[in-house]
């Protein structure tokens, strides 16, 4: 038993440093264009059929293959800004941003049934397959070089944003857009900028989730968006850390309450997003101003 | 504009005859099929609209009411041996599980705004479904089926067509009680601006969770009509994302907040939605489409068929003049306040509304 729940913490926080990378894309994107991102989940699950059809078709290896996936997946979230969200203006703007990136999940998710069909399919490659004695389990490599991929482009993710000239007007309008308009800070190209970063690390999620999960098709991306919203909500919206504690905390839980009862592991993860919101409306490291409507 | 009213009242009671007649005029199953699912989304959509549209609040949780009402009768109907017509006594069960539901799930929800909201609704939404999924007196993945209706085939669809028709007027009533009312007023000026509506004296959080409970219990009730119809449920079926989204779709297609936008939406696009089902046996060329007609909604008339077709019409037969007299051409009282335009209210232009905009700017 003690041996079961060393076993879930390690795999908790395994797979929530990946849910972490996509969970700071989506929040990353609210902080700076105040939208939630909808089809985060679906792009998730595009980014791991491009993965697939590379290695499938082309034979390349999966890490090789993120040099192809991760600028395609840039690319897709510049054009899905310019053509849909970026002239969204007006008081129901909140409402509209949802309901157009709904939209955009949802013709994702038909063409991906086009494309490549309602079955389930698993990225394949040696490191999947094979795994690693640690401590007394057994751990596939993937999880393990997925879980360094994604530490590793969380912190070129803070230097951008930290350490930048990008990552400074990024932040700058963050915090206030109209101010930064005003020191000349283009917004609308930090916007686009911002809003292609934030789609472009589904490609590393959609990645190393296709390895992992134990097959997907197009219909996982639902799945996905709603643990990505509760995870982004609870750590508190548009904060990079909060983002990180809540991926962490929820994948952990998620994995302790498996061993008891895998059917219901899901319902914790949402009933303690509904716990934590009736104690801090915030989330954990959430700003006041999120409140305002 | 007595003579407006008298052809508003004429062509309401042509369109309420027009419905009345139409099963009996299209008597083929297939086509009062069409009209029953229209009827229930014209029901589901104007409910959403009265507590979505009318507070601003979106919820993307309103499948959460239109499968628990269908569950509700189906585990009511198992459990108490209820079968035959008896069942439609149990609706009013029904609405009241839906209202019960959303006591405390607006007690959680309406605590936050905006993003988290409609979050919050979404993850709500997925609890029901699992829970549908893993509890076992729902019947977990194969779902519930209803009690053997002994009607003949030919005029199968005519009562349940009758019975949507009721709850769809009866809902439209409803919503235009409430938009005239006091309570209407509350919701909307929550909408606008809720800390200010708070400070003018309204009750915020009663007046929301009062308007939730109510577009619950409606749900609800369509939803227990649905699954007798459909004669069963499953929790995919039950609780669907897509029917949120359709319901929500419909509303802005129409006019999001208005009384006959949602019905106007529901009009267009089940009708639409069924045809393609019943044509495309590939479910992913209706999905496709409906999200690129949402695009071109809210991309073109974000605010909806019946404001930006009012405005069309009104400049029409105003031909290029101005729809209002202008402020100057009576002449003003002596002492008279900074003239406040005579506009409609139904079709003031909502930037005038806008909470940014200063009073008494004009």
């Amino acid at each position: 038993m003690a041996r079961q729940i060393y076993e879930a913490i390690v795999d908790g926080i395994l797979t929530g440093g990946v849910y972490a990378l996509m969970a700071v894309g989506l929040t990353l994107i609210f902080g700076v264009l105040d939208i939630i991102n909808i089809a985060q989940g679906v792009l998730v699950i595009l980014g791991a059929y491009l993965s697939y059809e590379l290695s499938v078709r082309a034979g390349i290896d999966l890490f090789v293959g993120l040099l192809i996936t991760v600028p395609a997946m840039f690319i897709i979230g510049v054009v899905i800004h310019w053509a849909f969200l970026r002239r969204l203006r007006g008081r129901e703007r909140t409402s509209m941003t949802l309901l157009v990136t709904y939209a955009v999940a949802l013709i994702v998710e038909g063409i991906l049934y086009k494309v490549w069909g309602p079955n389930y399919v698993q990225l394949k490659a040696s490191y999947v397959n094979s795994s690693v004695h640690v401590f007394g389990f057994y751990l596939p490599y993937i999880y393990i070089y997925g879980f360094i991929l994604a530490v590793a482009l969380i912190v070129a993710l803070y230097t951008l944003l930290y350490r930048t000239r990008f990552g400074r007007s990024v932040r700058a309008t963050m915090q206030d857009e109209t101010a930064a308009r005003l020191v000349g800070i283009d917004v609308n190209r930090v916007a686009a900028l911002t809003f292609g970063v934030g789609v472009a690390v589904t490609a590393v999620g959609g990645m190393v989730y296709g390895a992992t999960s134990g097959g997907f098709n197009p219909n996982s991306g639902y799945d996905l968006i709603s643990r990505l919203l509760a995870i982004i909500i609870l750590g508190g919206l548009g904060s990079i850390g909060g983002a990180l504690a809540a991926s962490i905390f929820m994948l952990t839980l998620e994995s302790l309450v498996d061993i008891w009862s895998p059917n219901w592991a899901i319902v914790v993860f949402y009933g303690a997003l509904v716990v934590v919101l009736v104690i801090r409306p915030t989330g954990f490291f959430g700003r006041q101003a999120v409140r305002a409507q | 504009m007595s003579t407006q009213r008298t052809a508003q009242a004429a062509g309401l009671a042509a369109l309420a005859a027009a419905a009345i007649v139409f099963p009996l005029v299209f008597t083929n199953p297939v086509v009062t099929n069409y009209g029953v699912f229209t009827l229930i989304f014209v029901v589901a959509a104007s409910a959403w609209n009265v507590f979505s549209g009318f507070s601003g609040y979106i919820s993307l949780g309103q499948a959460v009411f239109f499968g628990s009402g269908a569950y509700a009768l189906g585990i009511a109907a198992r459990d108490w041996h209820v079968s035959g017509d008896a069942v439609f006594a149990l609706l009013p069960a029904c609405a009241a599980v839906g209202a019960l539901i959303a006591v405390p799930f607006g007690l959680v929800a309406l605590r936050v705004r905006r993003h988290t909201f409609i979050v919050i609704t979404i993850a709500v939404f997925f609890i029901f479904q699992l829970m549908a999924y893993n509890f076992s007196f729902t019947g977990g993945s194969t779902g519930l089926s209803s009690p053997f209706l002994n009607w003949h085939a030919d005029t199968y669809n005519n009562p349940f067509y009758y019975i949507t028709l009721a709850c769809a007027v009866g809902m439209i009533g409803l919503a235009w009680l409430i938009r005239r009312s006091r309570f209407g007023l509350q919701l909307r000026a929550i909408r606008d601006d809720e800390d200010r509506a708070r400070g003018l004296g309204v009750r915020a959080m009663r007046v929301k969770l009062a308007a939730f409970a109510l577009s619950g219990a409606v749900t609800a009730l369509i939803g227990g009509v649905w699954f007798y119809y459909l004669t069963q449920v499953q929790p995919s079926t039950g609780f669907d994302p897509l029917f949120d989204l359709s319901i929500v779709l419909m509303a802005f297609l129409g006019g999001f907040g208005t009384i006959a936008g949602p019905v106007v939406g529901a009009l267009i696009i089940e009708p639409g939605q069924l045809y393609l089902t019943a044509h495309f046996t590939n479910g992913y060329y209706s999905e496709i489409l409906l999200g690129a007609l949402f695009l071109l909604v809210v991309l073109f008339v974000p605010r909806g068929i019946i404001p930006t077709g009012g405005e069309w019409i009104t400049a029409l037969r105003t031909r290029g003049r101005p729809a209002v007299t202008p402020a100057t051409a009576p002449p003003p009282p002596a002492a008279a306040p900074p003239q406040a335009a005579p506009s409609p209210p139904t079709t003031a232009p909502p930037a005038s509304r806008s909470p940014s905009t200063p009073g008494g700017s004009r």
